[in-house]
C-alpha cells in the first residue's frame, strides 16, 4: 500500500490543484467532479483518493453519493509553509515604513 | 485582518510575487531603493555602490563589529524609471543561491499611499523553494541560539 500523507506532494499535480480550486466554493459529488474534467473517471477517482489520504479533502456520504469538501485546517498548513518568508518581508517593510514616515515628518534640511 | 505584505508563490513555478502597501507617497517609497542612507537604515547594510540608471550596477555590504564581511550582495540594473520601475539582478556573494531577476514596480494609490510589487524570478523551482524555506531554517537557528544563550548560564 502506498502511504501518501505529504500534502505538498498532493498539490504538486495540476489536476489535483484544479480539484481543490473547484471545491473551494462548494461541496461536490465524485460524479460532478469527474464531469468537470476531460480526464477518465477512474483517473479523477484516483486523484480524489490521494487528496483524501492526504486529508486535504473530506468525504461525506449523502444517500448513494459521496460528497467531497475541503479540509480547511490542512489547507492552512500549506499556506503556513511560506508564512516565515512572508513574516520576514513584513518585518522588513514595517521597519521601512516607519523610517519613511519619519522622513516625511522631518525632511532632511539640505535636499539632495 | 487584511495582511499588508502578501506573497504569491505558485506551486511548480520558479518565481514569486511580493506585494506591500505603504502609508507614504510613491516618490518617498521609491527612495527606499535609491537613497543610500535609507537603504542602510532599512536593510541594515552599507551601500558600496549604487548607480541608479540603465546599465548601472550596485553593491551592498554588511560587516560585523570586528570588521568581517558577513553579507555582500550585488547586481546590475537593466531598467530604471524614476518613481515607477526598477529591473535589476540580485546575487548574494559566497552563497550557492545564484543570481535572481527582480522587477520592482511602484504604484501610486489614493490618499498619498503607494504599493510596491516585487516579482522575483529564480533559476529553478528548487532554488525558489529553497529561498522560501530559508527564513524558516534561519528562524529555527535563531530560536536554537537563543535557547543556548538561556541554557548556557545554567550549566
Amino acid at each position: 500500500m502506498n502511504l501518501r500523507r505529504d500534502a505538498f506532494q498532493a498539490i504538486a499535480d495540476p489536476t489535483r490543484r484544479a480539484i481543490l480550486l473547484l471545491l473551494a466554493s462548494q461541496s461536490l459529488s465524485a460524479g460532478a467532479i469527474a464531469a468537470s474534467f476531460d480526464t477518465a473517471r477512474p483517473t479523477v477517482s484516483k486523484h480524489l483518493q490521494i487528496l483524501t489520504e492526504c486529508e486535504l479533502l473530506k468525504q461525506e456520504q449523502t444517500g448513494r453519493e459521496i460528497y467531497y469538501h475541503l479540509n480547511p485546517s490542512r489547507m492552512k498548513e500549506i499556506a503556513d509553509f511560506i508564512e516565515p518568508f512572508r513574516q520576514m518581508w513584513d518585518d522588513r517593510f514595517n521597519k521601512l515604513e516607519t523610517i519613511l514616515k519619519e522622513r516625511q515628518a522631518n525632511p532632511p534640511k539640505d535636499p539632495r | 485582518m487584511e495582511l499588508k505584505t502578501k506573497i504569491h508563490a505558485e506551486d511548480g513555478q520558479q518565481d514569486l510575487v511580493i506585494t506591500r502597501d505603504f502609508d507614504v507617497p510613491r516618490a518617498l517609497l521609491f527612495t527606499a531603493y535609491t537613497d543610500p542612507e535609507i537603504i542602510a537604515q532599512w536593510m541594515g547594510t552599507r551601500v558600496l555602490k549604487l548607480e541608479s540608471k540603465r546599465h548601472g550596477s550596485w553593491q551592498f555590504e554588511t560587516t560585523d563589529a570586528q570588521g568581517n564581511v558577513v553579507f555582500r550582495a550585488g547586481g546590475v540594473i537593466h531598467e530604471f524609471i524614476p518613481d515607477q520601475k526598477i529591473t535589476r539582478t540580485f546575487e548574494m556573494e559566497n552563497t550557492p543561491f545564484g543570481p535572481q531577476l527582480e522587477f520592482l514596480e511602484f504604484e501610486a494609490l489614493p490618499n498619498d499611499t503607494s504599493r510596491l510589487r516585487m516579482h522575483i524570478v529564480y533559476r529553478s523551482v528548487a532554488q525558489r523553494n529553497q529561498q522560501l524555506q530559508l527564513p524558516f531554517a534561519k528562524g529555527l537557528n535563531m530560536a536554537h541560539n537563543r535557547l543556548e544563550d538561556v541554557v548556557r548560564p545554567l550549566k
